[in-house]
């Protein structure tokens, strides 16, 4: 039955081999170099100098573009891939050629009949994106470590082992609905969907509640990010924007600044702390990357053009850090590889009940 | 004789519609069984109820013993050709034969091998690239080459043009002549069932109307004909299948145990042909069946 | 070896028909004693009938002493016909000419003269009469 297996599963094996090698060319041929660099040009010049490696920064950032998307994108989709064209394909064309009254007639059991497929191409799926996804982690490296954002869905997904445990799921998903749907294109379609849908499922709903965030409380402080806004309507009054919490590669659930009763500043007080901040007029200022909150003027720090003092700065921060303080709700860098291996774990277990259920489901088909 | 296939009360139903009603079969080993019926009657229903490939709705089915379809073991004692004689168009020749070798512990290499190269197939040919009747040859070859004590086959000629229908019959008769096989085949051409057949099973309208060996069906039915007169001066014992009447002469083709008495009558064998299509066009809808009264104006 | 062929259309059970094709060729010196009969194999495979049905006529002929069957061998010719009944045609063959002249003699036209012999062989062959 293996070897059965195997050579129904030729060509499409064959495919696959063919556009892995392709990525690995690709991989080995400009990985060397993007490190290289890296490790040469780029990281010296944080180490040294964080501030001013800005355009250094952006031009690694812009390199390879386009293999830069080419090898994203390939990771994003080669789950639905093989969802859509090894899954659904494999009980639904038997069906839909009529082919099943001669597989099923031979001196093999149905269920053992469908175990070793789901067996066999699930392991060759694994391997597939498995390896897909080492080289890809591999190759972004370097960039991964420049954007320090491991924890963010576009680039959390394409990394490390959950591509494997998608590529699992969309194979037996695919399977289960040929086999409830025994006709290839609409199988394949309704794979894609329902595919589509539950990653997108787990990824808002189910990813953030694997384990209890941790928080953390911090002085409010000038620092990149912080910043006092405007409120677009006239008579919205003023908030306060808290600093970037510096947690480079955690996920950071919230950031706000709360008082010990968990309320925010409100615009009077604001007002009345930091006076210099109404009546817009402000800029960027050096110390803020931060972002502009609402659409009106984020004023920060001392510029030429009519900023704070540096006292009226001070005086601002010392009132604000009087009452206020920073939470901060994440998860911290440390627990990626956990994260990791919980969800993969989860589609993991979907994939053994839809195994399950559909070796119960070709039984009864038919029949 | 024990029974290859024994059904009691069998019945399929797909929604509404009845494929298969209240059927009781007991067809004994050994023999070569015509099923016989128009497109429609159930014949491929009860075909595939039989290799478990459909499940009953109401009644019972056991095939050598077994129910269908009960273990992989069951399975290598029965081959089956579907009706379309269904094979992996991208797979070759060869590559089916190995498919045969891998799935069946007791498929025998030789034998297939053999058959292949008689038919003059080329085993690396693409089996999508075949024509009907080496299709057909080379999904009996699958079937047979596993050894099976009963096989199988749905419209096997249906298709194919009448010197490959003579081929895959010569064939099969082949492996029979070999010994042991049971062979069971659904056909609606009833001109091949006396020179192949020896159990004869007609099916119409989902209804089994008449089973038994083709020699004892012939033996007991007879065409009478004399001058026109009413069925119940018939003695007990006669079952009428078929009557004509004409202003001067009644024909009726009867099922008797025993010999016919009355004079009046002309008493004649009745060719298998006759017999088939004499059940087949019996109204429908009784378990048991009865005379069907056609005034034919001559 | 004598070859078999088979008419569907003619009515006559197919194992009959074997069985008539071997006296025939029996009859006409085609087949001597010692020789060997088609295989039942060999028959089923030419023809495309049922092999019981070639045992059948294989064991009407040895039930009639013609043949006599050596397992694992063959079936083999024992006894010819002998050309006795040729010489019995002759009176046979004068007689039938007679009813053929009191036949057209009577009025009867081809048609109805062949019409009238096939229903009598026919009623003949196959009647339960009692």
């Amino acid at each position: 039955m293996i070897r059965l297996t195997w050579l129904q599963f030729r060509l499409q094996s064959a495919v696959a081999l063919a556009a892995l090698a392709a990525v690995a060319l690709a991989v080995a041929l400009t990985g060397p170099q993007l490190a290289h660099v890296y490790d040469t040009v780029v990281a010296p010049c944080l180490q040294r100098a964080p501030d001013s490696c800005g355009p250094t920064v952006s031009a690694f950032n812009n390199s390879d573009q386009l293999l830069q998307t080419v090898l994203n994108d390939a990771v994003l989709i080669v789950p639905a891939l093989l969802g859509i064209f090894w899954g659904a394909p494999l009980v639904a064309r038997e069906l839909e050629r009529g082919t099943f009254r001669l597989a099923w007639t031979q001196s093999v059991s149905r269920h053992r009949w469908l175990a070793v497929k789901l067996g066999v191409v699930g392991l060759a799926s694994a391997v597939l994106a498995g390896l897909l996804s080492l080289m890809v982690t591999w190759w972004f490296g370097p960039l991964d470590q420049v954007h320090a954002n491991r924890f963010d869905p576009s680039v959390f997904d394409l990394r490390g082992i959950v591509p494997i445990g998608y590529a699992l799921f969309a194979f037996v998903l695919g399977v289960t609905v040929g086999v409830l749907a025994p006709r290839i294109l609409p199988a394949m379609a309704i794979t894609l969907v329902v595919f589509v849908g539950a990653r997108y499922a787990v990824t808002t709903w189910v990813r953030p509640h694997l384990m209890t965030p941790l928080q953390q409380t911090q002085t409010i402080t000038y620092s990149p990010g912080f910043g006092l806004a405007q409120g677009a309507d006239a008579g919205s009054g003023l908030f306060l924007i808290p600093p970037d919490p510096n947690l480079p590669n955690a996920w950071v659930y919230a950031n706000v600044a709360v008082d010990q009763a968990g309320q925010p500043p409100s615009s009077q007080f604001l007002q009345s702390a930091c006076p210099w901040a109404t009546g817009g007029g402000g800029d960027g200022g050096s110390g803020s990357t931060g972002t502009s909150q609402g659409s009106g003027n984020v004023t920060t720090g001392p510029s030429a053009s009519g900023g704070p003092t540096a006292d009226q700065l001070h005086a601002c921060l010392s009132a604000i850090d009087a009452r206020f303080h920073d939470v901060v709700t994440y998860q911290p860098a440390d627990r990626y590889w956990t994260f990791q291996g919980v969800e993969t774990a989860v589609y993991a277990g979907l994939s053994l009940v839809l195994a399950w259920l559909c070796l119960w489901w070709v039984r009864q088909r038919i029949a | 004789m024990t029974a290859v296939i024994a059904a009691a009360g069998l019945g399929k139903r797909y929604g509404r519609q009845w494929a298969l009603s209240d059927c009781t079969l007991a067809i004994p080993a050994g023999q070569v069984v015509g099923l016989v019926g128009p497109n429609g009657a159930g014949k491929t229903t009860l075909l595939q109820l039989a290799v478990g490939l459909l499940a009953p709705t109401t009644g019972t089915i056991t095939v050598l013993g077994e129910p269908p379809a009960a273990s992989a073991a069951q399975l290598g004692r029965v081959g089956f050709v579907a009706q379309d004689t269904p094979i992996y168009p991208t797979l070759s020749v060869g590559d089916h034969l190995r498919l045969g070798a891998w799935l069946n512990p007791s498929w025998d290499q030789a034998l297939a091998a053999r058959r292949i190269q008689a038919l003059g197939l080329d085993p690396r040919q693409r089996a999508g690239k075949l024509s009907g009747g080496q299709r057909a040859q080379l999904a009996l070859t699958l079937a047979i080459a596993k050894r099976p004590e009963l096989l199988i086959l749905d419209e096997p000629v249906a298709s194919l043009d009448p010197l490959a229908r003579r081929e895959f019959l010569q064939g099969l008769m082949e492996v029979v002549a070999e010994g042991g096989m049971s062979v069971v085949f659904s056909t609606h051409v009833i001109a091949d069932l006396e020179r192949v057949c020896d159990y004869l099973v007609v099916l119409v309208a989902s209804r089994v109307r008449v089973a038994g060996e083709i020699d004892a069906l012939l033996a007991e039915h007879r065409r009478l004909t004399g001058p026109r007169r009413d069925l119940d001066t018939l003695p007990p014992g006669q079952h009428v299948v078929e009557v004509s009447h004409t202003g001067r002469q009644s024909t009726l083709l009867v099922r008797s145990a025993g010999p016919i008495l009355d004079p009046a009558w002309t008493v004649e064998p009745v060719g298998l042909e006759d017999l088939v299509l004499a059940y087949m066009s019996q109204a429908q809808g009784t378990a048991q069946p009865g005379p069907t009264l056609r005034e034919v104006s001559r | 070896m004598i070859e078999f062929h088979l008419d569907s259309r003619s009515g006559v059970a197919p194992y009959l028909q074997i069985v008539h094709q071997v006296r025939h060729a029996l009859r006409l010196g085609l087949l001597c004693e010692g020789d060997q009969l088609p295989t039942i194999k060999a028959v089923v495979s030419r023809l495309a009938i049922n092999p019981n049905t070639v045992l059948k006529a294989y064991k009407e002929l040895e039930y009639s002493g013609l043949v006599a069957s050596r397992p694992g061998i063959g079936t083999f010719v024992v006894q010819t016909l002998s050309g006795a009944p040729l010489v019995a045609l002759g009176p046979l063959r004068n007689e039938l000419e007679r009813w053929l002249g009191r036949a057209r003699r009577a009025g009867l036209d081809e048609e109805s003269i062949e019409a009238l012999f096939r229903d009598c062989f026919r009623s003949h062959a196959g009647e339960d009469v009692a």
